[in-house]
């Protein structure tokens, strides 16, 4: 049947707008390639990168593509659902003692920005109307100690000292004086180290057993490329963490180490840290992280928008109309909104990858066409709109005047409107269409 | 008979061992070279991808290892890692002089937060003076908590003298008294501390921009060198980072440290590769002589061990 291979055609026109069915192997594959590649760039680490392109492969192929998007997008869809899982989905928060004082030890790498956050985190719980201390067990790096003290004066927090002691003797002393002056959170800051040294991790086990933190928080620059995953766990397995604050984060880094780290351990990244003022703290918001390690978020956001307002059933209704040539102006005014609701559309085809302004220029969209061609729409009588050839001199006259347009517009349109259903018809009809000829009036 | 047929049997069993010998050895030099062809070079490319070199630097280095080893017809796994190790010494070392200065010499040193610049100075200034060169810094990170006493403290160690204002003051300020402590105590080199800096604000940039007109001004006659400090665990964003430093105060060479943790700081081929910086220093610990000049056969050796 001639009629099919035509029908096809015009759906590879609309490819933008309806999908084929379910995900092949070979759109996965082509997809996935990407994915990877974005994923490696944002330094996920290269194992967790292998599980994840296997696991998304397998669940992918096979897939039914939603009708609005194109098989690419339906993967990346995939993609992101599997990496907000694996973030964690739901924010978590910090575990409070029932029985005061809260203990919480910080831990990490050299200049990840544990005393920094300490005090991000003292301030942060005093707004929660808390009573912090601050604990400096840094005894090692010069004037560590009196960084502490600079930033508690800044957030008004007493911070706990000791000269020439050791770090457990420390962190037990500043328990003792929490518990007699009435603190209800003790912060203890510790010393940078590396994951591999013996002596400085079992520094680490000694202050544990002698405190019993409630919560133990590796802190993670959130730069941090492939070794992430190295740190992460030699941290949770010789101590074990209760969660993670991701530093740096307002910086320009994708930040795949938070996926990373959140992998090999299964603790939760509960915190970013977000500039260096002591306020510049945040709760993590893990679902937010999934776009932003993908780097792929312009078309996360068309895909999420489409999702939200194309529905299927009516995309798959107007396919049909333009086939058999049954659109009137009504369908015209619905594809408008459905446009409108997915956003602007040179915001929307912006957002696309390697789309600049300059080849948008070649484009030619006319945004404030839309509304106004939904108000002269809006103005014909339901006949009219159904068949416009009725639309004659003086109609026309007053199409203009309840639309608050010129006449001219509204001869734009309906021009415009008849060389579209033209256009159908020679696709129809058999003629076959040029690619990249074929336009909506509006654009 | 029974006797011939047995010596025809034993002949032709003979034959086939013979033969299944045969058969085995091009089996074995065909998934020999098979195993040189895929696996072999994507477990390469693994291993430089695993170093932080990032996907498009390891993989222009493993394309190009592939073009060498096909020219050159090399079928041994071995000697085509070797080829590997000297095309990324290449790399690092192509067009790069060392690091020497010329007296009077101001070196800044800039970096984001936390990768070690001052310890770095600590160091370097330790170094220097080994050399018998008269070494001065300025503190000119004014802003993070308690960054002087630190740097105080290193200079101690290294017994150099240091020129410091209060936290908050201008930073610039603090450059411009150094710069004329330095001229009129005869020094060879200053060194400056800076605060670290996110290279995406543009604030912040700014101000590193000041500091650095203040010295091309005020002691336009030094030889100057402008040093990034990349954490050797950073991960690709490090690219950005030199991008922008580079952009807004012209970096001359990377200091490159923490390398004794497990990290293997492949970043810093990727900087050489795609912006040509040269390295110029390793740091590999907290103490004072842990710093050491960068050796780009050694370091390439330990990125592919
Ligand atoms: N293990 C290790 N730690 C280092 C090295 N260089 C600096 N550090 C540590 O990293 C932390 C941050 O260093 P600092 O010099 O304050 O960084 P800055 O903020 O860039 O000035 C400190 O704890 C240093 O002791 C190194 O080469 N190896
Ligand atoms: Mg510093």
């Amino acid at each position: 049947m001639a009629f099919e291979g035509l029908s096809e055609k015009l759906q590879s026109a609309f490819k933008k707008l309806t999908g084929k069915g379910k995900l092949n192997e070979k759109d996965v594959k082509e997809a996935m390639r990407d994915v990877r590649i974005a994923l490696l760039e944002a330094d996920v680490n290269f194992i967790v990168v292998k599980d994840l392109v296997k696991r998304i492969t397998d669940r992918a192929v096979g897939h039914e593509i939603m009708e609005s998007l194109t098989p690419g997008q339906q993967v990346i869809k995939i993609v992101k659902e599997e990496l907000t899982a694996l973030m964690g989905g739901t924010q978590s928060k910090l575990v409070i003692a029932s029985k005061p004082p809260t203990i919480i030890m910080l831990a990490g790498l050299q200049g990840a920005g544990k005393t920094t956050h300490a005090g991000k985190l003292a301030l942060y719980l005093k707004k929660q109307g808390r009573k912090p201390l601050l604990v400096a067990c840094d005894i090692y790096r010069p004037a560590a100690k009196k960084q502490l003290q600079v930033v508690g004066e800044k957030v008004d927090t007493h911070v706990f000292v000791m000269d020439q002691a050791d770090p457990v003797v420390i962190a037990s002393k500043a328990l003792d004086y929490a518990r007699e002056n009435l603190h209800d959170v003790v912060i203890i800051d510790t010393a940078g180290r590396l994951h591999i040294n013996e002596e400085l991790m079992d520094e680490l086990k000694a202050i544990k057993a002698a405190v019993k933190p409630h919560e133990i928080l590796l802190v993670v620059d959130a730069m941090t490329g492939q070794d992430a995953v190295n740190v992460a766990k030699a941290f949770n397995e010789q101590l074990g963490i209760d969660g993670m604050i991701l530093t740096k984060f307002d910086g320009d880094t994708r930040g795949g180490a938070a996926l990373s780290a959140k992998a090999v351990t299964g603790k939760p990244i509960k915190f970013a840290g977000i500039g260096e003022k002591l306020d510049d703290l945040e709760v993590f918001h893990p679902d937010r992280m999934a776009s932003r390690i993908l780097g792929m978020g312009d078309v996360l956001t068309i895909i999420e928008k489409a999702q939200a307002s194309i529905d299927l059933k009516k995309a798959q209704e107007m396919e049909k109309k333009l086939r058999t040539q049954t659109f009137t102006l009504d369908d015209y005014l619905e594809q408008l909104e459905q446009l409108q609701k997915m956003g602007s559309i040179s915001d929307l085809l912006s957002m696309i990858p390697g789309m600049s302004s300059k080849k948008l220029g070649g484009l030619k969209i006319d945004e404030k066409q839309i509304p106004r061609t939904q108000a002269i729409i809006r103005s014909m009588t339901r006949q009219e709109r159904l068949d416009p050839s009725i639309i004659n001199a003086s109609r026309r006259k007053r199409i203009a005047a309840g639309s608050g347009t010129r006449i001219q517009d509204v001869n734009q349109l309906l021009k415009s409107y008849e060389e579209l259903k033209k256009l159908m018809k020679q696709m129809t009809g058999g003629k076959g269409m040029k690619r990249g000829k074929f336009r909506l009036p509006f654009m | 008979m029974e006797n011939k047929k047995s010596i025809f049997a034993k002949m032709k069993e003979g034959l086939a061992k013979t033969r299944s010998n045969i058969m085995s050895r091009v089996d074995e030099l065909i998934n020999y070279y098979k195993e040189i062809d895929d696996e072999f070079f994507d477990d390469l490319e693994e291993t430089l991808i695993i170093s932080d070199m990032g996907v498009r630097t390891a993989n222009d280095i493993i394309e190009s290892l592939k073009k060498q080893v096909r020219e050159d017809k090399i079928g041994d796994a071995a000697r085509i890692k070797n080829m590997l190790k000297e095309k990324i010494a290449h790399i690092l070392s192509e067009g790069s002089k060392g690091f020497e200065l010329n007296s009077p010499a101001v070196i800044l040193v800039v970096g984001v937060n936390g990768v070690g610049k001052t310890t770095t100075i600590g160091k370097l200034a330790s170094l220097l003076k080994a050399e018998e060169k008269r070494v001065i810094v300025a503190a000119a990170d004014t802003f993070r908590a308690a960054a002087a006493e630190q740097l105080e403290i290193w200079c101690n160690r290294a017994g150099v003298p240091l020129i410091r204002h209060m936290e908050g003051a201008d930073p610039g300020a603090v450059v411009f008294d150094a710069i004329q402590a330095a001229k009129s105590r005869k020094m060879d080199v200053l060194i400056c501390d800076t605060a670290g800096r996110l290279h995406n604000k543009k604030n912040l940039m700014n101000e590193l921009d000041k500091i650095n007109r203040i010295i091309d001004r005020e002691m336009p006659e030094a030889s100057k060198e402008v040093l990034l400090v990349i954490d050797a665990t950073t991960g690709q964003n490090a690219i950005s980072q030199a991008t922008e430093f580079n952009e807004v105060v012209g970096i001359t060479g990377i200091v490159l440290t923490k390398l004794d943790g497990t990290a293997k700081g492949g970043i810093a081929v990727a900087i050489k590769a795609q912006l040509d910086l040269p390295i110029y220093f390793v740091g590999v610990g907290e103490q004072m002589d842990d710093l050491q000049p960068f050796d780009p056969k050694s370091f390439s050796d330990a990125l592919l061990e």
